[in-house]
């Protein structure tokens, strides 16, 4: 049984590495991301659930980290923007224009991200479904929309 | 940040789980079952809810189920709603999951979670009480069943200490034609001005709402009247809207008048879905 009942180190696997570090318990992801590790690619927006700027991966599923405990990340595999260094999803989005002011941006990234591992290509009303958990206020939406599925049609390849 | 400290448990086992909360009980730490916990964080930030240790069921097997039992489909407490949806066993089910939150969310938000949420939609409940659902919970002295119409009054009413872990509906229920509609004020994800969920099994129509009250219910005897084949569908319409009108709920989604309009409008629909057979099933 995992337990923490104050603050204590705990290990997490970040991007394809393991991180040995102290969190209190009731210390949210988000902040153990930024704070702990300085990845701080994952965006404090609402921090309620509702604006996704927060989304990190947990295990290839896209999760708002402003709504979990990281003490349930250990354990999980934890994917967050800066894990995505050349891949297609962060050159689709730079090609198609596909952010303004970018604070949102890290949050689509992460969801196209998950969403071009799905094992069938995903029709365009489960992408609408997917894409809904995110909000953009620059509403750079349909050049979002347009490197998603650029990235989903294979237009891209991986940077090796 | 939550601005206040709580310990972190995630045990193994179910019996780990119920002992361990019993004893933080006694210790007086005022422990809290934690699911997907998206409703505790956010409370516990605004200091709108108060916990002295959280326990991460998430690892008990037990509570991750998925699978058939007898005549029975049978849905674990952590699964999320995201799981339900995949799973595709009980379609209304999934369909009423696919319309809360977003689709991040519903890869964290639970069945249990959703159904014990102290937010007043808890839409999850809909498919369960129109399938007469069997809730299992565990205690300090072993399984428990009840009867959803036991313990869901509108919000989940378990006996202090006990835990919900999977909840069993009948497959020919789950298979059977039903209708989703949610509707919100305005955005596509929100909470429901009024969510409406039906089910027709042994040539009877059920129903149950979200939105409409302060607390998701089905009203059995209101549902007569939508069975009662010697009046026409305006009438069963007008005369369900009126039968349910006392508990209808005016807030800043709608007025109550403008939630009668809306359900007799809901009502119609369904009830000209019925009579053409348009509604989609697993049969």
């Amino acid at each position: 049984m995992l337990v923490l009942k104050e603050k204590t180190a705990i290990k997490l696997r970040v991007n394809g590495a393991e991180h040995e570090l102290f969190v209190r318990p009731a210390e949210i992801l988000l902040d153990t991301l930024r704070e702990g590790l300085g990845l701080t690619g994952a965006k404090p927006g609402c921090l309620n659930g509702d604006c996704g700027a927060c989304t990190v991966l947990v295990d290839g599923q896209p999760v708002k980290s402003c709504l979990m405990l990281a003490a349930e990340a250990v354990g999980k595999e934890i994917t967050t923007v800066e894990g995505l260094r050349g891949t297609p999803t962060q050159r689709a989005f730079i090609e198609k224009f596909a952010f303004q002011c970018g604070y949102c941006t890290s949050g689509f990234l992460m969801v196209c991200h998950a969403l071009s591992k799905l094992p069938e290509r995903p029709d365009d009303a489960a992408l609408d479904h997917w894409l809904e958990s995110n909000i953009c206020r620059c509403t750079c939406y349909e050049e979002i929309g347009a490197a998603v599925r650029a990235v989903l049609n294979g237009e891209y390849e991986e940077n090796k | 940040m939550i601005p206040f400290d709580f310990e972190y448990y995630r045990p193994d086992t179910l019996g780990e789980a119920v002992g361990l909360f019993g004893r933080l009980e006694d210790e007086g730490k005022n422990p809290v079952w934690y699911g997907g916990g998206s409703e505790l964080i956010s409370m516990a930030r605004a200091g709108n809810a108060a916990f002295g240790a959280v326990l991460d069921i998430k690892d008990v097997p037990e509570l991750l189920g998925l699978g058939t039992d007898g005549e029975n489909l049978t849905f674990g407490a952590a699964l999320t709603l995201s799981d339900l949806i995949v799973s595709g066993s009980f379609p209304l089910l999934g369909k009423t999951a696919g319309r809360i939150a977003d689709h991040t969310m519903q890869n964290k938000i639970t069945l249990g979670g959703n159904l014990a949420s102290t937010i007043i939609y808890r839409e999850t409940a809909l498919p369960l009480l129109l399938a007469d659902a069997i809730l299992t919970a565990a205690g300090k002295d072993g399984l428990h069943t009840y009867p959803i119409d036991a313990v869901f009054d509108g919000r989940l009413r378990l006996p202090k200490g006990e835990v919900l872990v999977r909840t069993a509906v009948p497959a020919a229920i789950a298979a059977a034609p039903y209708f989703h509609q949610k509707k919100t004020k305005n955005e596509k994800i929100d909470y429901p001005l009024l969510t409406t969920a039906a089910v027709v099994t042994g040539g009877r129509l059920r129903i149950a709402f979200s939105g409409l009250a302060p607390y998701p219910f089905r009203d059995r005897s209101a549902e007569e009247i939508l069975n009662d084949g010697r009046l026409g569908a305006d009438a069963r319409a007008e005369l369900f809207v009126k039968a349910l009108s006392g508990v209808i709920q005016s807030d800043l989604s709608g007025s109550a008048d403008y939630r009668k309009f809306v359900l007799k409008d809901t009502i119609l629909n369904i009830l000209e879905a019925v009579r053409e057979e348009k509604l989609p099933c697993l049969c």
